[in-house]
């Protein structure tokens, strides 16, 4: 008490009170006021459509409109939700390049937080399937086998046993899933990008979706074993026809002319 | 007068064991009058030796197989140690795969070197059969053991069909799929032709069982008997040889085949059987795992046969969907006609030795090989059917050329629509146009020598370059082989003076000859005349 009565008299006391004074009634305020957290989010939520909106009229109106209508150059992403968008510019396929059969993936120009917000402009636009949280896609302790089912009956057809792709009409492709996320084969399987077609939860369930997930990525990702050797890139008999006709039999006969080479007939000197 | 101590020692083994076999297989007199036979050396020869050294390792290795593989359709879950197949519903063929994959010691390796040899073993045929054709090897007396070896070539593709479809994989069913809708495309008999092998609907459960009797007792089995009917007919015959001095038609140049040729060539054995291993233990081939086991509500992309069935499947593949419907019975003209041209292309090379004789009416014995540009119409088709059938293998993988490529299927398909019929034409005109101007540079090398490439300045100014003369066994070389006369027409007009009209075969014959042979088609070769006029100092510079 008697460092406390010898401050009193201090120039800077009034100061000090006056700053705990605030202080405790700031925090006060902040600890009592009513639905400060909501209000926080629903701030956070229309400032990132806000910036979403910005960064939508630069890279993304002149094709699809400036309220996201379409114009003949791009379709309408009313109602693709933020799932779509997420895929298609996390992915790097938007923005695209150029009309074609086809718009290719390239390298991603936008950092995710940006991504988010274009996501949040656009799911603003009009209901649709929205970005999956890990929880969703996350493939571990899903049915490897069951997956491997589903993906044979589902999407072997377009992108070959193993994930590797394959040839639609007139140029179209189906990619491969190598070097795919599951986040993005998630909301490629919700969505339908592109020549894909959707496979909706009403259709595919969150659970068929991660086994097939858990199967694409157990047979096809940096961690599968491949016990017979290199894979020749996993495109079955046309690649290993190329290979044993140029590494095999040209092996072969190299070395049938190597032996002829070496004949027993005597030397000239 | 032997002493009777002589008379009491014993032979050595070795000589006692020969006397012994000798006395019931009269192997001595067999074995004296083969083992100094000759062999020509020459690297293409060994072509063969690929192939049936490749037989033999796919024998070996299929016998191996067949001690873990169970034929059947019976449907198991399957509880083997690859996880992501781990409870599916599948048949004991593919199961028992599988577990030759992952559960047999040295499974996995004798599977790939199995199947790696059966690719090889046929690509291997493919170039000894175009060896046999470029060279002229074909002709007589050998047509029949030119069929043996065709025939061996077509049993080999369906011997590797056959097997290809035993694991009941998903890429092979389908494969299997794509043969039923091609039995059923034939007229008429399809539909039973299909009940009949299956034992009733797709798929049936009998169908991998049969196959597998197939794929390992009757074709190999036939096969064996034509690659020793095959070897006996080359021992018969004797190799043919490349023309140069000292051989003739009536000898053979060469090695004996003991002690070289046996050593050689089981030497070779052991490297192709080595090479063979190596790229089985390094790269995959048919990764059953990876396909799922067949049902005939799934299907894959990249569904393609093993390379031997590609013409095959581009015939298909670039085939307009055409069918007919009349009465209520439909003819799939877009399967049909693909079924019709396989065995035309096939058909085609098979006949050719017979069509040759007949248009040149050579019936003489040739052991001297052609050099292929002594030959320009006969190299200049044979290049032309392996163009068509290497379009036809473009058509099989259209799509993997589109995806890897990045072009559009749709134009693939068209290109090898259009240049399956202008590609081979476009082949014949610049391979005869090539073998021609080979067979003009070997007539000027055989009279004006080898271009030296010194440059002498004359003493007027002139620059001309040095050509040096060629070595008489080099010259030989060059103008050994014979060159044909195209058939005339034989005399209209008999011996009574009586005119008669030719044949409208004979009449094809001459026109055809004149194509082989006729002012165009060959370019004449040096003569000695010419040779003496150009060497006795008349020439000039050269």
């Amino acid at each position: 008490m008697k460092k406390l009565s010898a401050r009193r008299r201090h120039p800077l006391a009034a100061v000090v009170v006056l700053l705990l004074a605030l202080a405790a009634t700031g925090g006060l305020y902040a600890a009592f006021a009513p639905a400060s957290k909501a209000q926080a989010e629903e701030s956070a939520q229309s400032l990132a459509i806000e910036e979403g909106k910005k960064l939508y009229s630069v890279g993304c109106a002149s094709c699809h409109g400036t309220g996201g209508q379409g114009t003949t150059d791009g379709p309408s992403l009313v109602g693709v939700g933020s799932a779509a968008v997420d895929f298609q510019v996390a992915t790097g396929r938007m923005p695209a390049q150029q009309p074609g059969a086809q718009v290719p993936q390239k390298p991603v120009i936008y950092t995710q937080a940006q991504i988010d917000q274009l996501a949040a402009y656009v799911a603003s636009l009009g209901p649709g399937p929205v970005t999956p949280t890990e929880k969703q896609y996350n493939p571990e302790g899903a049915d490897i086998a069951r997956g491997g089912d589903l993906w044979r009956t589902n999407c072997a057809q377009c992108h070959n046993f193993t994930g590797e792709g394959g040839a639609l009409t007139k140029g179209k492709y189906a990619p491969s899933l190598e070097n795919t996320t599951p986040k993005h084969i998630y909301e490629a399987m919700q969505t339908g990008p592109q020549n894909m077609p959707s496979f909706p939860d009403t259709t595919m369930p969150e659970k068929e979706k991660k086994d097939i997930i858990a199967y694409v990525k157990s047979v096809n990702g940096d961690q599968t074993p491949t016990p017979g050797g290199f894979a020749l890139g996993g495109l079955g008999p046309v690649s290993e026809g190329l290979f044993g006709w140029i590494f095999g039999l040209g092996a072969l006969v190299a070395v049938a002319i190597w032996v002829a080479a070496h004949t027993a007939k005597a030397k000239k000197s | 007068m032997s002493t009777s101590s002589d008379a009491k020692r014993k032979a050595p083994a070795g000589e006692r064991v020969a006397d012994w076999a000798d006395g019931r297989l009269g192997i001595y007199s067999l074995a004296k009058a083969n083992m100094r036979k000759i062999f020509p050396d020459h690297w293409s020869f060994m072509l063969g030796e690929i192939c049936l050294y490749s037989f033999i390792i796919i024998i070996l290795t299929g016998v191996y197989l067949t001690l873990f593989f169970h034929p059947s359709m019976n449907e198991v879950h399957y509880h083997g140690s690859y996880v992501p197949m781990q409870g599916i519903r599948m048949t004991e063929a593919y199961a028992s795969t599988l577990d030759i994959s992952f559960d047999v010691r040295g499974g996995l390796l004798i599977r790939q070197i199995h199947h790696w040899a059966a690719l090889i073993f046929i690509a291997g045929m493919f170039v000894h059969m175009m060896r046999v054709f470029f060279t002229g090897a074909f002709r007589k007396p050998r047509e029949l053991n030119w069929m043996f070896g065709f025939l061996l070539f077509v049993l080999g593709m369906f011997t590797g069909f056959t097997g290809y479809s035993l694991p009941d994989d998903l890429l092979s069913g389908t494969g299997v799929r794509f043969t039923q809708g091609a039995i059923l495309a034939t007229p008429i008999v399809g539909t039973y032709l299909s009940m009949f092998l299956f034992g009733g609907e797709f798929p049936g459960h009998d169908i991998i069982a049969r196959f597998y009797s197939i794929h390992i007792l009757l074709l190999p089995g036939i096969m064996l008997g034509l690659v020793v009917a095959h070897l006996i007919l080359v021992f018969y015959h004797k190799h043919t040889q490349f023309p140069g001095p000292g051989r003739t038609n009536k000898n053979v140049v060469g090695m004996p085949l003991l002690p070289v040729y046996m050593a050689k060539a089981g030497g070779f054995f052991f490297l192709v059987f080595g090479v063979i291993a190596i790229i089985a233990a390094l790269f995959t081939i048919n990764p059953i795992w990876a396909l799922g086991p067949y049902r005939p509500d799934q299907v894959s992309t990249g569904a393609q046969p093993d390379w031997y069935m590609g013409f095959a499947e581009g015939l298909v593949r670039v085939m307009p969907g055409w069918e007919i419907n009349l009465w209520g019975h439909t003819l799939v003209l877009g399967v049909f006609i693909p079924l019709v041209v396989f065995g035309l292309v096939l058909g085609a090379i098979a006949m050719y030795p017979f069509i040759e004789s007949w248009i040149t009416g050579d019936k003489r014995e040739h052991h001297i090989l052609d050099r292929p540009r002594n030959a320009p119409t006969r190299t200049a088709l044979g290049v032309a059917w392996v163009t068509s059938y290497m379009i036809m293998l473009i058509g099989g993988g259209n799509d993997i050329f589109a995806t890897h490529l990045h072009l559009s299927i749709n134009s693939i398909t068209w290109f090898v629509r259009i240049s399956y019929f202008v590609g081979p034409v476009i082949a014949f005109i610049v391979t005869k146009r090539i073998c021609m101007g080979l067979q003009r540079r070997d007539r000027d090398k055989v009279l004006h020598g080898r271009e030296s490439g010194i440059i002498k300045r004359l003493p007027h100014g002139e620059f001309v370059e040095i050509h040096e003369p060629l070595s008489q066994s080099q010259r030989y070389s060059l103008t050994a082989h014979e060159q044909y006369q195209p058939a005339e027409l034989g005399p209209l007009v008999d011996e009574n003076g009586v005119e008669r009209k030719p044949t409208r075969g004979e009449k094809l014959r001459a026109k055809l000859s004149k194509g082989y042979y006729g002012e165009g088609n060959q370019v004449p070769k040096a003569t000695p005349e010419e040779y003496q006029e150009i060497t006795s100092g008349h020439g000039g510079h050269h």
